[in-house]
């Protein structure tokens, strides 16, 4: 399986165990590969927060003004979605935003892994959400929250269906979005491998194949591109989203 | 695990999860994907090996959860306190060139009002110079004038009496004559009161 190995396109999503840490409790622990690009991802993205606001400049050099512009691209986006009071949950978005986006970057680098191609990654991220859309929104409202489920102006006769109706779509939110981003990184990353594998053996077979891999070269090419705009559009997704599910907790009734 | 390879090299197709990992989902079907050799991966799809949840779990709430306090504890006030003072700064340096700007006005007005008196004043000076030169112009003519019209007056006198005395002299000049012809004519001379009376008849009539 030689070849295998090359154009292995799951190859790039294993994860690989790089400090066993045993089995405390039956549950297997390590430290693994996602570990790491995880605490790489936070300490690029702090490293960069702080060190492109080192100056604390009047007027902002490059990497100043980079630092400014995602903040306030993030805050102008709670602000229109949640709210000058969904400000409170800025601090979040701005993390899920943030590490979405550079775990989604940081994919794109070759040999590197991508920590939002795990479904466990992303579920985790959407339960986070969730959790504090439903922990805010009774502490906040008490059994007002519910009325969530309640849309106002609707006929009696309706009314059952349309709470069965709200329920479930509040109750797939976390799955359609931990579904998302998972499945737009994975099959990204999957389609590029197999394009990538391709080029790769057509070359192997002689000067034909050389001509031939143009092909897949130029689809690798368009496919990165796109995964580019797919990895910036995702993470904003995910914040716009998140600031929507916000909303309805800070503001329950419809 | 089905696999097959053509002659070519063409890429592996996989039609469906192999049924030796239970708990795990299938590869995404219809999708050509390679499924990879067992021993590789340790059966399965990555994203789908339950065995790794919890430490990606664990991980992934410490990392996050330091991500979330070094944000909302550190970098996150901090860009905020930059925008903020700019925002204070734009704002001070908006109010103080509003200020400026009104005392420029005021300035600008208060040159006008000055030029405008200035051109007022200067008006003023130029308008009584000239009614003075203009006065002193026509004593000056006056003068003049009325001088003329004496010395006019002196030699019309003048005249005059030069006139009146060139008369006398001429009836003085005629008596004579008037003698001196007579006796000519008559060789006799005449009484002088006679001829003098003759005289006066001739140059009144």
């Amino acid at each position: 399986m030689a070849s295998g190995s090359v154009i292995d396109p799951i190859h790039q999503f294993q994860i690989i165990k790089i400090v066993d840490l045993g089995k405390p409790g039956g549950i297997e622990l390590a430290f693994t590969n996602s570990a790491a690009f995880m605490f790489g991802i936070v300490a690029l993205v702090f490293f960069f927060l702080t060190f492109a606001t080192r100056g604390r400049t009047l007027v902002p050099g490059r990497l100043q003004s980079l630092a400014e512009i995602s903040y306030e691209f993030v805050a102008s986006t709670v602000r229109s979605t949640a709210g000058n009071e969904g400000m409170k949950f800025f601090p979040l978005v701005f993390s899920l935003f943030i590490f979405v986006l550079v775990a989604n970057f940081v994919g794109m680098v070759p040999y590197a892994f991508t920590v939002t191609s795990h479904i466990i990654v992303t579920a985790a991220l959407a339960l986070v959400v969730i959790g504090t859309v439903i922990i805010y929104g009774f502490a906040r409202h008490g059994t007002h929250f519910l009325h969530l489920f309640v849309p106002s102006g609707v006929p009696a006769f309706l009314l059952p269906f349309m709470v069965v109706i709200e329920v479930i779509s509040f109750l797939s939110r976390p799955i359609s979005l931990s579904l998302r981003l998972f499945a737009n990184m994975l099959a990204g990353h999957i389609a590029m491998k197999v394009f990538a594998g391709f080029i790769v053996m057509m070359t192997a077979t002689g000067v034909a194949g050389w001509f031939g891999a143009v092909l897949p070269l130029a689809m690798v090419i368009a496919l990165t591109a796109l995964e580019f705009l797919v990895a910036a559009l995702q993470a904003y997704v995910f914040a716009v989203l998140t600031c929507i599910y916000l909303n309805d907790a800070l503001h329950p009734g419809h | 695990m089905p696999e097959t390879q053509g002659p070519a090299g063409i890429i592996v197709i996989a039609q469906a999860e192999t049924p030796a990992a239970p708990g795990t989902l299938p590869a995404v079907s219809g999708v050509e994907i390679a499924v990879p050799p067992a021993e590789a991966h340790g059966g399965g799809f990555p994203p789908f090996d339950a065995h790794t949840f919890p430490s990606q779990l664990i991980w992934l709430a410490i990392a996050f959860g330091a991500l979330y306090l070094l944000m909302s504890r550190v970098a996150l006030p901090r860009i905020a306190n930059i925008l903020e003072e700019r925002h204070d700064r734009v704002a001070d340096d908006l109010e103080e060139a509003a200020k400026l700007k009104a005392e420029s006005e005021a300035a600008a007005q208060a040159y006008e009002q000055a030029l405008g008196s200035a051109r007022n004043k200067a008006h003023g000076i130029a308008t009584e110079t000239r009614d003075k030169l203009a006065a002193e112009s026509d004593a000056g003519r006056k003068s003049l004038e009325a001088e003329l019209a004496a010395k006019l007056a002196a030699a019309e006198a003048q005249i005059a009496s030069t006139k009146n005395a060139a008369m006398a002299n001429v009836r003085g000049i005629a008596v004579d004559t008037a003698s001196a012809i007579v006796d000519t004519l008559i060789g006799a001379a005449p009484a002088a009161k006679s001829v003098e009376e003759a005289v006066d008849t001739a140059i009144k009539g």
